[in-house]
């Protein structure tokens, strides 16, 4: 874990920092929510798309509405320029709140509907083992799409067919639209659950970046799942854990004072 | 037909290595020897459709041609928001086999009917309809299906033609009866039960039957003939095993409108509901919407 700290570890924190703060300018200047939710998962997305995707590989974004930090992340390795981002939510836009099928690199499925990106993974790995071609497929889902029946489908798949291409990655910030996840349709623990599946389970830090990155490399020899444990609004203290932030734009005060702390951090 | 849909993919998948077939658990006494050439290409997905089509869409979008296979509604109304996203939004190769369309699946009850089919698919994007009438239609329409690169609904059904009656060669338009009466435009195999009847009918009295194979009726895509013969008889029968709304009957009448072709009478007769209250045979729901043979003749 030290080793690769030494070696990457101070440059991929100041990238997720300047990818934090590119996402709030963004949020604050189209004056759009879901900045909670993209905080909780911005780490993972970095992580991601520094270290781990190449072209062989295919990343699907199930949590649709955390199109900010996809972009963001895009943006970060030049497939995004910064004359798109200021066009994120506006008339005549190619970055819409949820990702469009205008097969921008590396979106390659318009989601925003819960529950469809796990079975899109399925199909891209059991292509990939059909084809025996290489690659890996990493799903990112929230917890809260646990609740939909179409994602527990995708997951019997997966497992069945022995996707051991296939990463599934939750982001476990435990708020959802209208309450906590545990108050409206508890999985709680699902990794509990979920370890009755032939399937293996980790469960880690999800805004530690080490952690991240050796738990996502790591070699699989099944479908994989990875819990990653977060708070929504992760870096700016008013966010923090407030249900709220799945849906509020901010102002000018409040993305000052998010800025400074995330400066700060 | 899931005899010859058996043999047609297998003749297809001996051409065409992109060839993946899913089914939602569906099969048994039909699809053994297409499950034996596909092997790991046969996938039973199991009774999840929403994830079948997820997993069909993901499929195509690695390079592969999936067929989906299901009872009709299980196939079109179940997973209805993954064709939506995850298929139509992306114009991807996705060929729906839908078995028992219309009243097909009779007496096992309402939930297995698919009278509504065509119209919710056709609202979608890029969305191609095949409707074949006899067996022998099968095997053409998979080479256009498996040709023509959009997401694409077949629907199945039963040919009750006569044993020896060989149907013209599949075409969007066939007509297969000629006379002085009405123009009768039929999709689906429900204009099987008509032909006998028809051809036993005294020439100056035969309607001129026609049967519609694609959907959505492209403008410009109605047979010269067909326009003649409605311009002369002035009379029009549309008549299918689907409900008003979203079926051939509407899209028949804007398509007359467009063209500026008139008529004086206009009948549509169609599947009038999913008769929830008493269930019986196709045959027994045909009649009950009054798109059985008899009623038919008794209109014309």
């Amino acid at each position: 874990m030290l080793n690769i700290f030494n070696r990457w570890g101070i440059n991929i924190k100041k990238i997720i920092k300047s990818a934090k703060k590119r996402l709030l300018k963004m949020h604050f200047e189209s004056g759009v929510g879901h900045i909670g939710g993209n905080l909780s998962c911005i780490d993972t997305l970095i992580v991601l798309f520094h270290k781990l995707i190449s072209s062989k590989d295919k990343f699907i974004l199930s949590k649709g509405h955390s199109a900010g930090s996809l972009y963001v992340a895009l943006w970060s390795i030049g497939i995004l320029k910064d004359s798109d981002l200021i066009t994120f939510h506006q008339d005549d836009t190619l970055l819409a709140g949820h990702p469009l099928p205008n097969k921008i690199k590396n979106i390659s499925f318009a989601t925003g509907s819960l529950g469809h990106g796990l079975s899109l993974s399925a199909g891209i790995a059991l292509s990939k083992k059909i084809k025996s071609t290489k690659g890996q497929v990493f799903c990112l889902t929230s917890d809260g799409e646990w609740q939909e029946g179409s994602t527990w489908e995708a997951l019997i798949f997966s497992c069945h067919h022995n996707l051991d291409n296939l990463t599934i990655i939750v982001d476990q910030n435990n708020l959802q639209g209208f309450g906590s996840t545990n108050d409206i349709a508890s999985l709680s623990p699902l990794s509990k659950i979920i370890n009755g599946f032939d399937i293996e389970v980790i469960t880690i830090n999800g805004h530690s970046p080490e952690e991240i990155l050796s738990s996502l490399k790591k070699k699989q020899n099944k479908c994989r799942i990875i819990i990653l444990e977060t708070i929504k609004g992760n870096g700016v203290s008013f966010m923090e854990n407030k249900m709220e932030w799945h849906y509020l734009p901010i102002n000018k005060d409040q993305y000052n004072q998010a800025i400074k702390e995330v400066d700060k951090s | 037909m899931r005899t010859q849909l058996s043999d047609g993919l297998i003749k297809l998948a001996n051409k065409n290595n992109k060839m993946i077939f899913l089914t939602g658990d569906l099969g048994f006494m039909a699809l053994e020897k297409l499950r034996e050439k596909l092997r790991e290409k046969f996938i039973n997905a199991g009774i999840a459709e929403q994830n079948m089509i997820g997993v069909a869409a993901g499929m195509a979008s690695e390079g592969f041609i999936p067929w989906v296979y299901s009872i009709a509604p299980f196939c079109y109304a179940r997973p209805f928001e993954q064709i939506r996203n995850d298929v139509s939004f992306h114009n991807l190769p996705v060929k729906l086999l839908g078995n028992g369309g219309g009243y097909g699946y009779g007496v096992m009850g309402a939930t297995h009917h698919a009278i509504e089919d065509y119209g919710v698919l056709l609202t979608l994007n890029n969305f191609k309809v095949f409707i074949p009438c006899f067996n022998e239609d099968i095997y053409p329409i998979l080479k256009l299906s498996n040709s023509n690169e959009k997401p694409t609904y077949i629907r199945l059904g039963y040919d009750e033609s006569d044993d020896g009656y060989i149907p013209p060669k599949y075409e969007t338009w066939r007509q297969l009866t000629i006379g002085d009466g009405p123009v009768i435009i039929v999709t689906g195999p429900i204009a099987t039960t008509y032909i006998k009847a028809f051809g036993e009918i005294e020439k100056k009295k035969r309607p001129n039957l026609w049967i519609l194979g694609e959907l959505p009726i492209l403008e410009d895509s109605l047979p010269k003939f067909l326009i003649e013969q409605i311009n002369s008889t002035k009379n029009l029968f549309v008549i299918e095993e689907h409900v008003a709304q979203g079926g051939i009957g509407s899209q028949i009448s804007l398509v007359l409108i467009k063209n500026n072709i008139s008529v004086k009478s206009f009948t549509h007769l169609f599947a009038t509901s999913h008769h929830l209250d008493k269930s019986g045979s196709q045959k027994y729901l045909r009649k009950k919407s009054g798109i059985d043979l008899n009623n038919v003749l008794s209109r014309l």
